[in-house]
């Protein structure tokens, strides 16, 4: 086995990959090869790092030089000045936006330094593909601990750790287990959900991308608690390198006996298949989730019966998410006190959060449970984007709510973003600037939500739409106060009629931004402005006419000729053929033309 | 008994464990509005998806309100039934429903039994507070069933009765949310699908989605045509239903008052289907006991169980289903076109006129009839022995366009000769009739004997599957019943797998038989209806005089004089057929 004196990580997560981080492993392997560096540098597949905002990103082993950034042409810099010359480069390095300094270290990054990296611990650290570097970071320990307790027991510690469900519910996972382990059945199942379906979030993809083992050995261990012998793997089509890098890894622990027939001499049985999802929204939840492994459409169908009790083929089934189960060795290994110590009083552990929309780092994140949205945003998200003023952070996806700056300082915990109107979610996290109008940000989740509902029941059917559609009056200059009335009494019956969490969750983004910025509606619905200046059916262009000395150019790119006047004239839009293109005020050089 | 204790309205309920919110209501008179709920007792249809959410209702500690049809009774739950918060959920929830459906009502095919417009009134919507954008989809039409999907709210009732209850697996949900639209796969059309016109899904469809294909228009266009002599013949089940059109009681007799209405509405003769009947157990009788006798002396080939082949709903299931079996089920034509062949050929040479003069009209209980007459097996140069089949909801609209006071119409009888029947003949309306019926005279024509006695009650009932074994004198004949495609399925596959011991199987498409038909007046759910109409058609059979097929005197008298031989010459060439494996072939 060959002994490497350095270990090149580049990250080879989705994001990284469409950033060419292929071409940058192939060049890397060139370089050193070229350098007569083969024997002694290894370049290393990983999964993401998170710092999406600067990838593709290489990270030098062992001494954690983080290069940001970087492009298939450093490669040769990077082995002849690094690797052969023990010289840093420069110009690849992080620079540090408050001080300017140049930053070689990821932990003395503010993007990383209040982060703790449980279920992503393995994440932009080991080869994916490749077990043994899984199994050298204590991989499939927590299994070969698990055979040492009885089922009970593992659960026990789960339970004690305080581990609540990653995928949006929050119900307490050891809990969970316990039913599916007290149901007697001649056969259960274990089932990862890994259908992540909201706008932006990629938490279980790149766990899976990552660290798929951690997947399957907790899985193996749920098998081992509640008595079932069969997993199934439903993760949606449209990924296809974390199923490819699942497949690697399925087929990995078979062949080391980690899946399969009396695994580690246990006795037990434990086998995984893959199962995957047309990205459906709705599969996410549970019920539908189960009914498209069956063939079934994907809809869902009232709880309970719980999938505990009653889930696949009618089998007692325990479904958690990825991120769930990938939080699971830990707790075995560092036990659950360690585990418990993170967080706040009722939500234990860490959180990943896709940190998206106008932050400065955008990226993937995995933060202690009590973490305050003041210090994700501004501390690791490094504020707002082009120094904007913040104006509101949507957590939890279509299913969660706009919050504000009064809610900055609030810990983030399940129960208190519930309270805030909003919900944990599975970690979906986007930024508005004071650019964002509000009730567009309303109607582009229902936009979603319309889209994505199965249709079974009548309020998430034609309630969303209808819903949709008062939104789209509101933003047209169209609705009337007396509308608001309604919108809010139509989101509330959704709320409370729907059948699945879908329904039962759609209305909140509408909710929210109500409460939290009643004004902006007002706005729109009384004085017909958009304060944000988003809705383009209440902006209006005008010509001011002091700057205007009559050039024409605007007439000229207006496609609908509704400029008029005369030539070294000031001149006028007319209001009524005008289509808000905005062609004439980005053509004219002398700012005579604003939005009101 | 384990039982649950809780209150509905402030009203303490027990009710045995597993007892939903709406069953346990029912019990302290609370009736809890709902909408795509269906439950058919004594027959294995249950819809209960809990998609419309009209039945919510409000469940103390739970944090949204509960589908009544769909939740359990737990001890000590506290259920409100029509709280603020419910009546205002209700309500906007049927605002919404409504806001998404074609406001036709005036001419829709349903105004007047929908359960749609029922419950806006039930609800008291005068307006629809909701406007926007409402669902287009392109309209089907099959020779039986119109699909007008605009009307659909996707109570999923037709798709328990086709996939659950028929097996039949064409009509299932497809696209996503507002779109979602009950459909067969790739929205074909039923023409193109593996539909056997069994018309179950518009006998529970709550609106006018799907509807049977009216040919009322083109009846009145014979009558009213004097180049066309326009001969009606009327199914034994039409007789025990149509009474429910005009506000009788279910299971009300109305023989006579039909071929009144009938003569009113001006068809020139007015025969019974019956007599065709009749003439059915005569070739399909013959037929076992053909195969029967070369069974009994040891013939491996001979084909048995014979199966009845007189339900044109089964006949297509079969066809698609299991095209291996084509030469099991016996191959006497159904009554309809039974009636169909003897009229254009013997009928129209005792009237002297060419077939193309003569219109043949079938009143009809179901859908699948609409199907079979347009079947080219059954046309002779173009020209159908059947041309056109009315259900028994039709008949009715068009009583009721003639201003014909149903009610009080005197009793009239049936034209002569093919106005003649047997009971035999009229208990071919309900499971479990034909194969009686048949019985009745392969027994004597058998045994040669008087049977001990015509009813043979061991063949009724409304098991889904039901069989029994009759003593031909000394030969134990086994007998399987079947009906609702479901149920034949497995009979059938037993068969398939020659683990089946039955002599002969009937098998009627429909739960409950042709009184359960798709076209007959809409049950809304109650099971007692079909049963009403069952005792029905007992108590006609024992009214009459003739009671065995083979003694119809105007059956005999049609072999004496055209036919011949039961099963003869002739008798093939007019009264059998031959089926065709459906499988992989498209309908048209």
């Amino acid at each position: 086995m060959a002994n490497y004196k350095n270990h090149v990580l580049v990250c080879s997560g989705t994001g990284c990959r469409a950033s060419q981080g292929e071409e940058i492993v192939l060049n890397l392997e060139a370089e050193i090869e070229k350098n007569g560096l083969g024997e002694e540098v290894q370049v290393v597949r990983t999964g993401c790092f998170g710092f999406c905002e600067k990838g593709p990103v290489v990270k030098m082993i062992p001494d954690n030089t983080f290069y940001v950034q970087v492009t298939p042409e450093d490669a040769s810099d990077l082995v002849s000045e690094h690797l052969v010359k023990g010289r840093q480069v420069e110009r690849l390095l992080f620079t540090d936006p408050e001080t300017k300094e140049k930053v070689a270290d990821s932990k003395k990054m503010g993007f990383y330094k209040k982060q703790i990296r449980l279920a992503l611990r393995n994440c932009g650290f080991i080869n994916p593909e490749n077990i043994h570097e899984y199994i050298a970071r204590d991989g499939y320990a927590a299994l070969g601990k698990a055979f040492t307790m009885k089922p009970e027991e593992v659960i026990q510690e789960i339970i004690d750790s305080g581990l609540r469900g990653r995928g949006g519910g929050g119900f307490p996972t050891g809990l969970k287990w316990d039913i599916t382990r007290k149901v007697q059945a001649e056969q259960k199942y274990v089932v990862c959900n890994a259908d992540e379906g909201d706008p932006g979030a990629f938490m279980d993809r790149s766990i899976l991308e990552g660290d798929p083992h951690s997947v399957l050995e907790s899985m193996a261990i749920n098998g081992y608690c509640t008595g079932a012998t069969k997993g199934l793997i439903y993760i949606r089509a449209e990924y296809p390198l974390a199923i490819n890098r699942l497949k690697i890894a399925i087929e990995q622990a078979r062949e080391l006996g980690l899946l399969g027939t009396d695994i580690l001499g246990s006795g037990f049985d434990f086998d995984v298949e893959i199962r995957y999802g047309a990205g459906a929204f709705v599969c996410g939840e549970e019920t539908s989730l189960i009914h498209s492994m069956e063939g079934h459409r994907g809809e869902p169908t009232v709880k309970p019966p719980f999938p505990s009790e009653s889930g696949y083929k009618g089998m007692p089934t325990n479904v958690n998410n990825v991120e769930t189960y990938a939080n699971i060795p830990v707790i075995l290994l560092e036990g659950a006190k360690y585990f418990a110590s993170i967080g706040t009083e009722k939500s234990k552990g860490t959180k990943v959060f896709a940190l998206a929309g106008k932050v400065n780092n955008v990226g993937l994140i995995e933060v202690p449970m009590g973490i305050t949205l003041r210090e994700v945003i501004f501390d690791i998200g490094g504020g707002i984007k082009d120094g904007k003023k913040f104006k509101s952070v949507q957590t939890g996806g279509p299913s969660g709510g706009c919050l504000t700056e009064k809610h900055l300082d609030i810990p983030i915990d399940y129960d208190n973003l519930l309270a805030s109107g909003s919900m944990m979610g599975s970690g979906g996290m986007i930024v508005m600037d004071e650019d964002d109008c509000m009730v567009s940000v309303a109607k582009f989740y229902l936009d979603f939500t319309v889209e994505e509902s199965c249709g079974k029941c009548a309020p998430c059917r034609i309630g969303n739409k209808r819903l949709y559609e008062m939104l789209d009056k509101i933003s047209e200059g169209k609705a009337t106060e007396a509308d608001l009335g309604r919108l809010r009494n139509l989101a509330n019956v959704i709320k409370d009629t729907s059948l699945c969490g879908l329904g039962q969750t759609s209305p909140n983004p509408v909710l929210s931004t109500m409460d939290n910025f009643r004004d902006e509606y007002l706005a729109h619905v009384k004085d017909k402005k958009c304060p944000a200046g988003q809705c383009k059916s209440l902006l209006q262009y005008v010509i001011d006419a002091e700057p205007c000395i009559g050039c024409t150019a605007c007439v000229r790119v207006c496609p609908v000729d509704a400029i008029s006047g005369e030539k070294k004239q000031p001149h006028t839009i007319n209001q009524e053929t005008c289509i808000k293109c905005g062609a004439c005020m980005d053509k004219c050089k002398f700012k005579a033309i604003s939005i009101q | 008994m384990e039982t649950v204790q809780l209150t509905i309205d402030n009203k303490k309920v027990e009710v045995a464990k597993g007892t939903t919110i709406l069953e346990a209501a029912k019990t302290i008179g609370v009736d809890i509005p709902t909408l795509c709920h269906m439950k058919l007792e004594d027959t294995n249809f249950e819809n209960n998806p809990g998609g419309c959410r009209v039945c919510v209702v409000e469940v103390a500690g739970r944090r949204n309100l509960a589908p009544a049809c769909k939740s359990e009774c737990t001890p000590n739950m506290e259920v409100n039934t029509h709280s603020v918060r419910v009546v205002n959920a209700r309500r906007t929830v049927m605002e919404l429903i409504l806001s998404d459906h074609p406001s036709d009502c005036l001419v829709c095919a349903k105004a007047g039994n929908c359960d749609l417009q029922d419950m806006a009134q039930t609800l008291g919507i005068r307006q629809i507070p909701f406007q926007g954008e409402k669902n287009e989809y392109k309209s089907d039409e099959s020779p039986a069933i119109i699909r007008e999907m605009e009307k659909c709210i996707m109570c999923r009732r037709c798709e328990t009765a086709c996939n659950k209850v028929q097996t039949v697996g064409v009509l299932s949900a497809i696209n996503r949310g507002f779109e979602s639209v009950v459909a067969p796969a790739f929205e074909m059309d039923l023409d193109h699908s593996n539909c056997t016109f069994c018309g179950q899904c518009v006998a529970v469809c709550p609106t006018g989605a799907l509807t049977e294909r009216d040919h009322s228009r083109e009846v009145l266009d014979a009558i009213v045509d004097p180049t066309k002599t326009v001969i009606v013949n009327t199914a034994p089940a039409v007789r025990a239903a149509l009474g429910e059109e005009f506000g009788m009681e279910a299971g009300t007799r109305v023989t006579g008052k039909m071929v009144s209405a009938l003569r009113k509405i001006g068809f020139d003769y007015v025969f019974d289907t019956d007599f065709a009947a009749d003439l059915t157990i005569m070739e399909e009788g013959t037929e076992l006991l053909g195969r029967l006798s070369k069974h009994l002396a040891g013939d491996k080939d001979v084909k048995l169980p014979i199966l009845t082949s007189c339900c044109p709903g089964w006949v297509n299931f079969f066809e698609y289903n299991f095209p291996d079996m084509l030469d099991v089920p016996s191959t006497a034509k159904s009554p309809q076109q039974m009636f169909g062949a003897i009229a254009k050929s013997y009928f129209a040479e005792k009237l002297g006129k060419k077939r193309e003069d003569l219109v043949v009209v079938s009143v009809m209980p179901c859908l699948a009839k609409k199907y079979e007459c347009s079947r080219d097996e059954f046309k002779t140069d173009g020209n159908p022995e059947v041309d056109l089949s009315i259900s028994t909801r039709e008949l009715a609209q068009m009583i009721k366009n003639y201003n014909i006071n149903f009610n009080q119409l005197e009793d009239e009888d049936f034209d002569q000769p093919l106005g003649e029947s047997t009971g035999a003949s009229v208990i071919f309306g309900t499971t479990g009739g034909v194969i009686e019926a048949a019985v009745r005279t392969a027994y004597e024509v058998h045994t040669k004997k008087e049977c001990p006695s015509v009813d043979f009650k061991e063949l009724r009932g409304m098991e889904g599957i039901r069989s029994a074994t009759i003593d031909f004198d000394g030969l134990p004949i086994n007998i399987g019943i079947a009906h609702g495609l479901g149920n034949a399925r497995k009979l059938l596959e037993d068969v398939r797998a020659g683990k089946s011991n039955f002599h002969a199987i009937e098998i009627m498409a429909c739960p409950g038989g042709c009184i359960g038909g798709g076209g007959q007046p809409y049950h809304h759910g109650k099971v007692e209806t079909l049963k009403a109409r069952q005792k029905a058609i007992y108590s006609e059979d024992e009214s009459k005089t003739l009671r065995k097929s083979h003694e119809n005197p105007f059956v005999q008298k049609l072999y004496e004089e055209f036919l011949g031989e039961p099963c003869g010459h002739k008798s093939h060439e007019l009264l059998h057929t031959h089926y065709y494996d459906k499988k992989n072939v498209d309908k048209k």
